[in-house]
């Protein structure tokens, strides 16, 4: 049962094909992976999914709805969140803010009810601020809701930026590079609570990330892009073996002299 | 900090001339010698003096405060302290001196306050050798005192500063101190006794020194708890008391300070009622909006055109016309608001300003002159009446302006605490972002540009009863900057900043009438300073705090001094 289907997904800008005929399903509470080397489309995938673009050609359903060229707030309301690449949380808000605007879509109250503060408009919030701090607890920033985002570390800010993202109550998380910029400890501890957000919460996730420990580590899926192309996709065991995967990274030649490389060090030792 | 110690004497030098020169400038362009015989301490000083003085000192304590060696070895650097207070001051008076040159040639060519008048405060009305000396050991005198003021210690040393500054504060305003006390009975004769024609009396002086020391002394020794805002930290009911008695206070002050005043406050007033409608705008979304005052003219006019007999065939009252102004406020909001949804910055800006001067020129245009009135404007707009109660008086427009203020200030408290201010303040900070939590960015800035209209528009409707006319000339560019400088001054988003933000700006002005042609000038030199010292504004936003568990507190005073530490930081 797949959550997200993307039929023959193609994004041009201007001449350039940024994204040609990418086909993938993301299966119900899978992590599922898309790897490339720079530039090779994986965030304009991602933003093309979230409704920041608008594919030009091709399809893309959420649970059987397509939401092809919907816009970000509908997209979000479907059921998708996400996190950026260079966290992008709301920095003069402190923590607890944060996650209320994620939970934006499920609360009701409108104007009329803020100004009078209504029972049922105080009612929501304060459950809306329990529900946040249960957030923060889940994800490990317990007794920070009152800090600002700007003044956590970068890890806890990576933390911060997934509490809001699920607290919108997703089917489908798409996480950009959440490892980017942190140590092995850290990447271990993200691998591990990412794992744990899919497991706890039943979240399907679709990711991008560069070292491969972690894609290999986590995923059971993985899509490859180059240049706007779907490679290959396949089980971690299969990308690793893929002479096309190692091409793109490492080069033509690379793939096939893998072997010659390994002779020649010999040689010099 | 010791590889500086060489250059202190240049370093003491250069801040004697730069104190030096902007004497010289307020010589040049007159205020010293039009404050020649206002007196602030009866007989002793007066304030040409203290303009003449006062540049070189300040300079002379922070140049002293910026290379003073660290408090652990300042008594043995106490001496170098002095010495550069001496020198200082000496460097700025001698700069000075130079221009006494206009005994011998005539400066007044290029500089018509040069005058004799100016050379005569110079000299202390003394002949030329000695009341040069006089200028000298006075300027050099002042700067070791400055020097010897900064090595208090610190409590001592804010005691005197803020006595010294409250005498000159309140020897200047010693006109209208001895008006608005004038009928307080009793307690009139016994202010009267501190003040003599002009200033005060040396008596007087010492007993507001004394008053104000012992006030901050008292304060000093109150634990810092005790001294956070009654406002924002109480408990409750501690809360409550204090609206309240701010709410009593303000419900006293027309009968208490008199006509003039009742007229300065309603048009500070009217300010804040602007101020927390555009603060909504620029402050919690983020939307710079330069055409403000256009809302403002919406609201006066259709109370114009619906009330005055001049207008309309059968003229409503006041309060029938009063949701006609508001429902057409609100449309102009959105109607402003559409196409400029997708405008960020300064885009935004140059589209509201475009928008101001669209309706300002409507309501001169000869096209409309018989509905708006062109030029003339509108006049015999009806003024509200409750009851028998014609409300017509300065004094009761000043009711009438805080009634509007406190029903806009709840709305504008609630709203920012509410959903829709976090979706504002997530507009503020990532437009993408915030889209990408589920936020509908068309309907949260419609609901922002609105709501501003309608507190603005309000503003308008008050302003045209208390003049009962209309001008377009009143609905100019520099309504829309005045109020988004006040907002600044008192700090953006924060709604108690934008209460201190018209007092100063607004109401402070009409204080300084006696400045005549220099108001300006002082203005304007207060904003720079203001800028560069505190650009965070004056009641900076204070994060509100959310209820934590106890073992959270910590956290969240981290997190204010952390908001204090960045805001200090322009460049963020």
């Amino acid at each position: 049962m797949a959550v997200l289907v993307a039929k023959s997904v193609t994004k041009r800008f201007g001449g350039l094909e940024a994204l040609s005929n990418i086909t993938l399903d993301v299966k119900e509470k899978s992590i599922h992976s898309i790897i490339g080397p720079n530039g090779a489309g994986k965030t304009t995938f991602f933003n093309c999914v979230t409704g920041f673009y608008t594919p030009e050609e091709g399809e893309i359903r959420l649970n059987g709805r397509n939401i092809t060229g919907l816009s970000p707030d509908r997209v979000t309301r479907m059921g998708i969140a996400r996190t950026y690449q260079n966290i992008r949380l709301f920095k003069n808000m402190t923590t607890v803010e944060n996650i209320l605007v994620g939970m934006h879509p499920h609360l009701k109250s409108g104007v009329i009810g803020a100004i009078l503060h209504d029972p049922r408009t105080t009612r929501e919030e304060s459950d809306a601020v329990e529900e946040a701090k249960r957030l923060l607890s889940f994800v490990g920033l317990k007794g920070k809701g009152d800090m600002l985002a700007m003044n956590l570390s970068y890890g806890d800010q990576r933390r911060l930026e997934i509490a809001r993202a699920i607290a919108s109550k997703p089917t489908l998380l798409l996480l950009d590079e959440p490892t980017a910029g942190m140590n092995p400890s850290e990447t271990q501890e993200m691998m591990i609570f990412i794992r744990h957000l899919r497991d706890e919460i039943g979240i399907t996730i679709l990711l991008i990330e560069h070292q491969m420990r972690v894609v290999m580590g986590i995923s059971e899926l993985i899509t490859v892009l180059d240049f706007g192309v779907q490679i290959a996709e396949g089980t971690p065991a299969e990308i690793q073996g893929n002479p096309r995967v190692i091409e793109a990274y490492l080069g033509r030649g690379a793939a096939s002299g893998l072997g010659q490389k390994t002779a020649v060090a010999a040689a010099a030792a | 900090m010791q590889t500086q110690a060489p250059s202190i004497w240049k370093h003491s030098v250069r801040v004697g001339l730069l104190g030096g020169a902007v004497a010289i400038l307020l010589s040049l362009v007159g205020m010293v010698a039009a404050f020649g015989e206002r007196y602030i301490v009866s007989g002793l000083f007066t304030m040409g003096q203290v303009i003449l003085l006062a540049p070189i000192l300040v300079m002379v304590y922070s140049g002293i405060r910026r290379i003073a060696p660290q408090p652990a070895n300042r008594v043995g650097a106490a001496h170098k302290v002095i010495l550069s207070g001496l020198l200082s001051g000496l460097v700025g008076s001698a700069l000075l001196a130079l221009l006494l040159i206009g005994k011998f040639v005539d400066l007044r060519v290029m500089f018509v306050n040069a005058s004799p008048k100016l050379f005569g405060i110079l000299t202390f009305n003394q002949e030329l050798t000695l009341g040069l000396l006089i200028l000298l050991g006075t300027g050099m005198l002042a700067g070791g005192l400055t020097g010897g003021v900064f090595l208090l210690p610190q409590r001592l040393r804010s005691i005197f500063l803020q006595g010294l500054l409250w005498v000159i504060l309140v020897g200047l305003l010693r006109d209208l101190i001895v008006t608005v006390t004038f009928r307080w009975g009793p307690l009139a004769a016994v202010i009267k006794q501190f003040f003599a024609i002009s200033g005060l009396k040396p008596l007087g002086a010492v007993i507001i020194f004394v008053l104000i020391g012992a006030l901050r002394y008292w304060r000093s020794n109150q634990p810092m708890q005790k001294r956070e805002s009654l406002l924002t930290n109480g408990k409750s009911y501690v809360r409550w008391l204090t609206l309240a008695g701010i709410a009593l206070v303000l419900i006293l002050l027309p009968p208490v300070l008199g006509v003039f005043f009742s007229e300065i406050l309603s048009n500070v007033g009217m300010y804040i009622l602007m101020g927390i409608g555009l603060n909504i705008v620029v402050g919690f979304a983020g939307l710079l909006d330069l055409g403000y005052v256009a809302f403002f003219a919406i609201g006066a006019y259709t109370v114009g055109v619906l009330t005055s007999p001049e207008l309309s065939a059968n003229p409503l009252t006041y309060w029938q016309a009063l949701p006609f102004a508001m429902i057409i406020s609100l449309l102009a909001g959105i109607i402003l608001g559409l196409p400029v949804l997708r405008m960020r910055g300064d885009y935004l800006a140059i589209a509201t300003l475009g928008f101001g001067e669209i309706v300002r020129l409507l309501a001169l245009s000869d096209w409309l002159r018989p509905w708006l009135g062109g030029t003339q404007g509108i006049q015999l707009i009806a003024q509200p009446r409750i009851g028998p109660l014609l409300l017509n008086t300065q004094q009761e427009m000043y009711y009438l302006f805080l009634i509007g203020i406190g029903i806009v200030a709840f709305v504008a408290w609630r709203l920012k605490d509410s959903r829709l201010g976090r979706t504002w303040m997530a507009l503020r900070e990532d437009e993408d972002v915030a889209k990408a939590m589920g936020i509908n960015h068309v309907s949260a800035k419609l609901m922002a540009f609105a709501t501003g209209a309608v507190f603005s528009g309000l503003a308008g409707t008050i302003f045209a009863a208390k003049l009962t006319s209309v001008y377009p000339h009143s609905m100019n560019f520099m309504v829309s900057i005045n109020v988004l400088c006040l907002i600044i001054i008192g700090g953006m988003g924060s709604i108690p900043g934008v209460f201190i933000g018209a007092l100063v700006l607004i109401g402070a002005p009409e204080l300084l009438r006696e400045f005549a042609e220099f108001r300006y000038l002082v203005y304007g030199a207060l904003l720079v300073a203001m800028m560069l010292i505190r650009p965070e504004g004056l009641w900076p936003e204070a994060r509100r705090k959310l209820e934590l568990h106890e073992e959270e507190v910590a956290a969240g005073k981290m997190a204010v001094a952390g908001i204090e530490v960045t805001s200090k930081n322009p460049g963020e």
